[in-house]
């Protein structure tokens, strides 16, 4: 009945919440007068791309099409609207650096540069293990603590090299391999 | 810190104030209080257009004018939606304000809602605080429990739902329309004004959108009354703001000044951004959030005719864009000698490149025709013509599109060039120059690869 997706770990997986998620998806539709449940688009996005291994697919963009009862194309150009939503498998841990002008000043191309070397890949890649994506991202307001990564709704803050260091081996202890939602 | 009035921050170091008890026991939700109990709705509209309170998201609007505004149509919903988009690069005061007191974000919302007449209020927050976004869910929570929001608010007939709405990703969201837009399941592309979102906003209906430290400093007013709000701060920048620091300074952060404070002792004094890292001269500064021009040093300290440059609206923009800049969001990029004026403002071409909705030829193309003549002359391939190129592109941008990202994107290149233009010409004429300044030995070659 519904499509199929392959799931990180190599299997078939069906597209379809699960109970505890679809109990959030019918939350969040509630926020929003009789009629307006396209106003749920955004926010259920952020759970369809957490429950699916961290990206959209056109199938998983047409399942959440059918859940909230608007047309598929409404919700591709949504999702290739917004920076956060990822079209493309990525890595499990998705980094984002600062690059703008604040955390510039402070140093954030070589963090960057030190991350790219560090997992011998470059900005917008992923690593052949599939862990670890690298993006250079715009402003996230923590410019009074730069350079700053974001790995899923963590802010790590003030970085140096060794901070650095430290957070790739966290990450790469499976440690909080968090997505959004 | 001891100088200065607080008002959003006086308790902002009380250990738990994230917590309802404790922020309550600090005098949160008197406001409410009063207001459903002993005021009328015109009755606090009145207290804020007297405080002179003006909008601090960056447009510096007043807020009492917006609020009077709002139709009021017989049956037809109204609503009130906070803007916590905060994107404007050096902008980080709206985050620390709800990490730091949630609930004075949540009591402004209840008692500016009873004043517009609100019962169904949205705080739109940016997708990458999604930790805050949390923070704030929890908050909520907690005043349903304790009876502030939900039916007969202090059995009274006021009721009021407050609900959170995530973003994704779009500093575009911040721009009022392109709020609505997002919040209404859309992409985030801007509306033609008028009609203005006060009498067709969110679905169609009337509806205001303020900041967050906006709303957030309505409880006072409300608590204390407008004029007491107008006594701080200058006659035509009222009260206090929050200003984000952050660059080349010794103590970045935010901090609650009283408008009307000297620049030169924001920078220098050690209550505030504590002077210039390892004791470098000051070069330029940005001094509110990415979208307003860049002063050099002797007219960000100075006014055009030599009185001291304050943190206020009126004399920030004095001189006006030919030698001023503004108060913006409050975001305070400051730059030592060591920084390229020249890279900065490619980080921001970049920026305004990637945030273009794509709606309007002039700032699509524009921003991206900025962008890579930025990067051709960072790449030591430009020529002296590129400065008129770049000067003529952003003359063609601004007031040509139907928001604001535009001129936002027009003015850190004009003003650049019109500060700086011998460091674009020196850049030009030897692109090496640039790493005779020791602090970008490493760091040329690393921007060279990393853009």
């Amino acid at each position: 009945m519904h499509s199929q997706i392959k799931s990180s770990k190599g299997e078939m997986k069906e597209i379809r919440f699960s109970e505890a998620t679809m109990v959030k998806v019918r939350e969040i539709i509630a926020r929003y007068p009789e009629g307006r449940h396209k106003s749920a688009l955004i926010p259920v996005l952020h759970l369809a791309q957490a429950e699916f291994d961290g990206w959209l697919s056109p199938e998983v963009m047409q399942y959440v099409a059918e859940i909230l009862s608007i047309q598929a194309i409404e919700v591709f150009e949504v999702a290739s609207f917004y920076s956060m939503f990822n079209l493309q498998p990525r890595g499990k841990c998705l980094i984002e650096v600062c690059r703008t002008s604040s955390c510039w000043l402070n140093g954030a191309y070589d963090i960057i540069s030190y991350i790219e070397k560090k997992l011998n890949i470059k900005v917008g890649e992923t690593t052949p293990d599939g862990k670890y994506t690298l993006k250079a991202v715009e402003c996230l307001g923590s410019c009074g603590t730069a350079p700053m990564l974001q790995v899923g709704d963590q802010y790590h803050e003030n970085l140096t090299f060794e901070k650095v260091d430290e957070l790739l081996e966290n990450y790469q202890q499976g440690e909080k391999m968090s997505n959004y939602c | 810190m001891k100088e200065g009035k607080k008002i959003l921050l006086e308790h902002i170091d009380v250990p738990g104030i994230e917590k309802i008890e404790t922020f309550r026991a600090c005098g949160g939700y008197q406001s409410v209080e009063k207001a459903l109990t002993s005021m009328t709705e015109a009755e606090v509209v009145h207290e804020v257009i007297t405080s002179g309170l003006r909008g601090r998201g960056g447009a510096g609007f007043q807020t009492g004018t917006k609020w009077n505004f709002l139709a009021k149509p017989e049956g037809v919903p109204r609503y009130l939606v906070c803007n916590a988009d905060e994107s404007e690069p050096g902008t980080f005061k709206d985050r620390y304000l709800m990490e730091k007191i949630p609930h004075l974000l949540i009591e402004g919302m209840i008692v500016s809602s009873y004043a517009l007449g609100v019962n169904k209020a949205y705080i739109y927050i940016r997708g990458e605080y999604f930790y805050l976004y949390k923070i704030l869910e929890k908050a909520i929570e907690e005043a349903y429990k304790a009876g502030w929001l939900g039916q007969n608010i202090l059995n009274t007939k006021y009721n009021l739902d407050l609900y959170m709405h995530i973003g994704a990703g779009a500093y575009i969201c911040g721009e009022e329309t392109a709020l609505l837009e997002s919040l209404e399941g859309k992409r985030g592309n801007p509306r033609i004004k008028p009609p203005f979102p006060a009498v067709a906003g969110l679905y169609g209906c009337p509806t205001v959108v303020n900041n967050v430290e906006t709303i957030a400093a309505v409880p006072y007013i409300v608590n204390h009354g407008g004029e007491n709000y107008a006594s701080f701060g200058t006659e035509k920048s009222t009260g206090t703001k929050l200003i984000s620091a952050s660059g080349h300074i010794n103590k970045p952060g935010v901090y609650e000044i009283e408008l009307g404070l000297p620049v030169e002792e924001f920078i220098y004094s050690d209550s505030y951004c504590g002077g210039i890292r390892n004791g470098n001269e000051l070069k330029a500064v940005v001094a509110g959030g990415s979208s307003v021009p860049i002063l050099p040093k002797h007219l960000i300290l100075q006014t055009p005719d030599g009185q001291p440059r304050l943190m206020s609206y009126e004399s920030l923009s004095e001189g006006g864009f030919a030698a001023g800049t503004m108060l913006g969001s409050g975001g305070f990029i400051v730059m030592d000698e060591t920084a390229s004026i020249v890279m900065n403002l490619h980080t921001f071409a970049r920026f305004y490149h990637h945030e273009s909705c794509g709606q309007c030829s002039p700032c699509r193309e524009g921003t991206g025709w900025m962008e890579k003549i930025l990067h051709k002359i960072l790449d030591g391939h430009g020529t002296l013509a590129d400065i008129d190129l770049l000067w003529d592109i952003q003359s063609k941008i601004e007031g040509k599109t139907i928001c604001a990202l535009g001129d936002a994107a027009a003015w850190p290149v004009a003003s650049a060039i019109r500060h700086f233009r011998s460091e674009f010409e020196a850049y030009i004429k030897d692109p090496m120059a640039i790493n005779k300044i020791s602090h970008y030995n490493e760091k040329y070659k690393i921007a060279g690869t990393a853009i």
